[in-house]
């Protein structure tokens, strides 16, 4: 078979040496970008880029106030279907996706996004279906959420699950809502909330949300969460801890029984953030490790497409004597029919409703199409693979750089830039630098704990191929900033912008499209 | 890899997980499915949903022609495999789309600044109430009766737990927000929300509402389930609304059964510093050229954690990026023919249902969506279900006790409803 690009993998013992617009570790070149205005820099040019019936004139609205209509909206773009199509895929072309390569954002779980989850979620039985249709013409919609409920009710290890929550964040604000609906219900709402510092930021804005006092706990020196730790903090003001297992340093609490022992003692309960649900997958469950609630964020752990940020889908899986107080609505099935529950006066004790209709159906499709791909082994092997490709990582790359934390990883190993202090390089250059070699950053001082974090997850998607070469990268980068730091901390040079100045941004911001806009 | 490892087997990578809290049996979930079980399986579950006809069924999710174009370029796998742009150089594709679509956002509402979406109509207006009450340090916020339920009951639950006050004023006969009770219940409030169309369809009194809003220093917020309105309607910034929020899910986004979709949330500029979510903002990069950053994250649960404006982080991105996409095929002509041609066909809705005696429920001006009189709504919509139909949504759902909206069926009409579908469509409700 001819190699039609001409390159091959020795390029990759080269790319250091080959100098910066080298084929990186990763085989990423240049090739033709495109410089592209905005949509609406294009100019008026009197097209349209839709084939629509016939419209009628202006004189169809003369049963309208003429004070409350509008004409045409200046400022609208004005092209063909082929300008626009071009316009969008010009942009695709500057951004970088799994599908581009290897993408190991820490936390995200940037796992392959299948595309037969793509064509399914696309059938017009689910992607046409009106949500106030009958239930007599949603039987499958209805029937699908009610399997998908059960089945993470299961992997969770709890009992009841609702799916409505639109991302994780929301996840947090109602499980939280039902944590603090059943203390209300056994008299005291409760004040406070122990949440971890190695926690992610939505915790702490979820619990403020809610109306709860965070109180952040120091975790150890080996990573951990302690007893001890959570013993002092905890009184009977305190609602719940909300714990990420394993946490963001990619470390199991493996202290967690007694930690929800403690918790449960003085009648607070247990909340488990489930973005870290890939390494648990089918191993251990969190019902089991003594959380009473966790959420899971589909897009994550049961590979929606992140979508450039969103949209996510954050369900939430409790234990019975919390199941009266999870969200509306609620998928009954009444024989070998399927009814949703919308009206409180089913469900007297609900925490009521959190988004409008019942949540993001079409990423319970594309999540409900993934477990039944993957079944009980394959769900098991991703959470193996996951842990294996982690651990690999930090194999090859300890030693390199600076492992702040000796512990057992699971899914994701945190590094950071200590053994590159003297080269003056920082975890931001390495990151910059990752880029020309044609990965994906890791994420990125983040956990707070860690001074120049960098947080890796490989994912159980990435083959070892893949992994080796962003090793070498990640060695390249590392030799490079003894050698050459000003050439690391001048990249990336490859993308089709530079770094870009984020001060700036900040200080004088420009949000918008204005006919002439200046960036100065 | 093991090796390299120094690890015997993959379950030794798991010791820090203590045995007994392990999983010692299979996850109870179905056996796995080759890829074409799983189709075999999904078809089956989707044809037991009924979508032949385009629903006549709006009320909050709105049947719209996607053209197959902006599908298409959904699934390019650079937008829709990426991740929230963290990392502005490589993904100047996300964040321009981001840019362009705040741009239709304010174009659209006619307000300053919109952020880069919403997880939907229902908790923007949430999140909407919650920036009123810390811009105006007011507990209280006033909504009209005839705002969409769904997203007061939203609202309902997100104030819950702020202990923050929803004061609910009714609507009149002409479907309008009961302007003599607004003035009554104003005084005080945060924010003053109304719908632009409102949940009946009607095309409601914003400009008197946000006038008594101003007066008694609240703010208006302006919200909109049927973005399509924006091509026949005056923008709510010019009518005195000080936000609009609502979803953009007529643009490029299908029902899906109820989401997900795009919710947007435009202000005034002076809010911006309590803007909730994540907003795209122009820069320079270290050579000079133009390009687009995530920008005044200060205000945001990463940086701020409990001090933030929002517990928001994943929002809507791809599904505002499909929006924009459909807005940029559009244009300002499609844009203005689209919702001509929408109003044009609840013209013959209402035109039809006339013919058949059927008579609107109230007196208020519509734009694409209307509430008729036909007696026992309940009934309608189960004998046009027997016909594959989805007819309509009963008002009695909502407002069982409201004399006007009892006996009424909010139906809608677009581009999708021809002539000949509205007609047999008529004769269904009225044989």
């Amino acid at each position: 078979m001819s190699n039609p690009t001409g390159w091959k993998p020795s390029m990759e013992q080269g790319a250091a040496a080959a100098g910066p617009m080298g084929p990186g570790a990763g085989g990423a070149v240049q090739g033709i970008a495109y410089e592209e205005p905005l949509v609406f820099e294009h100019g008026s040019r009197g097209r349209c880029g839709v084939s629509l019936p016939a419209a009628p004139g202006p004189e169809v609205a003369s049963d309208l106030p003429p004070a409350l209509l509008r004409g045409g909206i200046e400022g609208l773009p004005e092209l063909s279907e082929l300008e626009t199509v071009r316009h969008f895929t010009r942009l695709s072309a500057w951004n970088y996706g799994i599908d581009t390569g290897f993408y190991p954002l820490g936390s995200c779980t940037m796992k392959y996004n299948p595309r037969s989850s793509e064509a399914l979620a696309r059938l017009p039985g689910f992607a046409w279906l009106h949500p106030l249709a009958p239930a007599e013409l949603a039987q499958g919609a209805l029937e699908l959420m009610w399997q998908l409920e059960r089945a993470l009710s299961e992997i969770a290890g709890l009992d009841a699950t609702t799916l409505t929550p639109a991302a994780g964040a929301q996840g947090e604000l109602c499980g939280l809502m039902v944590i603090r609906a059943w203390h209300q219900a056994h008299g005291n709402p409760r004040k406070k909330v122990l949440i971890p510092d190695t926690a992610h930021g939505t915790n702490p804005a979820s619990a403020a949300l809610n109306g709860y006092t965070c109180v952040e706990l120091p975790s150890g020196p080996d990573g951990r969460l302690h007893p001890e730790t959570v013993q002092q903090a905890m009184d009977e003001d305190v609602a719940a801890i909300m714990l990420t297992n394993p946490n963001t340093l990619g470390i199991f609490e493996t202290h967690i029984a007694e930690i929800a022992a403690i918790v449960h003692a003085k009648g607070g309960l247990v909340y488990g953030d489930g973005a870290n649900m890939n390494a648990l997958l089918g191993v251990a469950r969190p019902g089991d490790l003594g959380f009473d609630v966790i959420q899971y964020n589909l897009h994550k752990t049961f590979a929606t497409p992140h979508g450039g940020g969103g949209p996510g889908s954050g369900p939430v899986a409790v234990r019975a004597a919390l199941a009266p107080f999870l969200p509306l609505p609620v998928v009954v099935k009444e024989g070998e029919t399927y009814r949703l529950v919308t009206d409180v006066k089913e469900r007297p004790s609900t925490v009521g409703k959190l988004r409008e209709f019942w949540g993001n159906f079409g990423m319970f499709v594309r999540a409900w199409a993934f477990i039944r791909e993957c079944g009980p082994e394959g769900l098991k092997a991703t959470a193996e693979l996951a842990v294996l490709n982690a651990n690999y990582v930090r194999a090859q790359l300890k030693g390199t750089y600076n492992l702040p934390y000796e512990t057992d990883s699971l899914h994701e190993v945190v590094f950071d830039d200590k053994a590159q202090k003297a080269t003056g390089v920082t975890t931001m250059d390495v990151a910059k630098r990752l880029i020309d070699h044609g990965f994906h950053p890791p994420t990125i001082y983040f956990p707070l704990v860690v001074h120049g974090a960098l947080m890796i997850e490989p994912t159980e998607s990435e083959s070892r191929e893949t992994i080796d070469a962003f090793v070498t990268a990640m060695r390249a980068i590392a030799a490079e900033a003894v050698a050459a730091p000003e050439a690391v901390k001048a990249a990336p040079l490859k993308p089709v912008r530079a770094r870009l100045d984020e001060t700036r941004a900040a200080r004088k911001p420009v949000l918008r499209w204005t006919p002439g806009m200046k960036v100065e | 890899m093991l090796d390299a490892i120094g690890a015997k087997s993959v379950p030794e990578l798991f010791r820090s997980i203590p045995e007994p809290l392990r999983l010692a049996r299979p996850l109870d979930v179905p056996p796995a499915l080759d890829e074409i079980a799983l189709f075999a399986e999904m078809q089956r579950l989707a044809s037991r949903n009924q979508v032949a006809h385009p629903p006549f069924v709006g009320a909050g999710c709105y049947p719209h022609h996607v053209p197959p174009v902006v599908d298409q370029l959904l699934l390019r796998g650079e937008f829709f495999t990426a991740y929230t742009p963290y990392q502005p150089e490589i993904s100047q594709g996300t964040l321009t789309a981001l840019f362009e679509w705040q741009t239709f956002v304010c174009l659209l509402t006619g307000l300053d600044v919109s952020n880069a979406s919403m997880y939907d109509g229902a908790t923007a207006t949430a999140e909407a109430a919650l920036m009123a009450t810390r811009v105006t340090g007011r507990r209280k916020v006033v909504v009209s009766a005839a705002v969409h339920p769904e997203y007061r009951k939203v609202l309902d639950t997100y104030l819950r737990s702020t202990h923050d006050e929803v004061v609910t004023v009714p609507f009149g006969a002409d479907g309008r927000t009961d302007l003599a009770a607004l003035a009554g219940a104003v005084e005080g409030a945060a924010a003053v929300i109304i719908g632009w169309p409102n949940f009946l369809g009607v095309v409601d009194a914003l400009p008197e509402a946000s006038a008594l809003a101003r007066k008694a220093g609240a703010l208006t917020i302006a919200v909109t389930a049927e973005a399509v309105a924006f091509g026949l309607l005056e923008a709510p910034g010019a009518l005195g609304a000080d936000v609009a929020v609502g979803t953009m899910q007529s643009f490029g986004n299908p029902p899906s059964f109820g989401g997900p979709a795009p919710g947007f949330f435009a202000i005034r500029e002076p809010y911006l510093r309590q803007l909730p979510g994540r907003v795209c903002g122009a820069t320079l990069d270290k050579h000079g050229r133009r390009g687009f950053v995530l920008t005044l994250s200060t205000r945001e649960q990463h940086i701020r954690r409990e001090k933030a404006t929002s517990n928001i982080c994943t929002n809507a991105g791809l599904c505002a990026l499909a929006a924009t996409m459909h807005l940029a095929f559009l244009g300002k002509q499609g844009l203005s023919d689209l919702a001509r041609l929408n109003h044009g066909r609840l013209r013959l809705l209402r035109d039809a249902l006339a013919a058949r005696g059927v008579k609107p429920a109230f007196s208020g001006p519509v734009f694409n969506e209307q509430a008729f009189e036909v007696g026992d709504a309940e009934a309608v919509v189960s004998r046009l279900a027997k016909k594959g139909i989805a007819a309509g949504a009963p008002l009695a759902r909502w407002y069982p006790d409201h004399p006007k909206a009892r006996g009424a069926l909010l139906c809608v009409a677009t581009e999708l409803h021809s002539p000949e579908l509205i007609d047999l469509f008529a004769k269904a409700v009225q044989p």
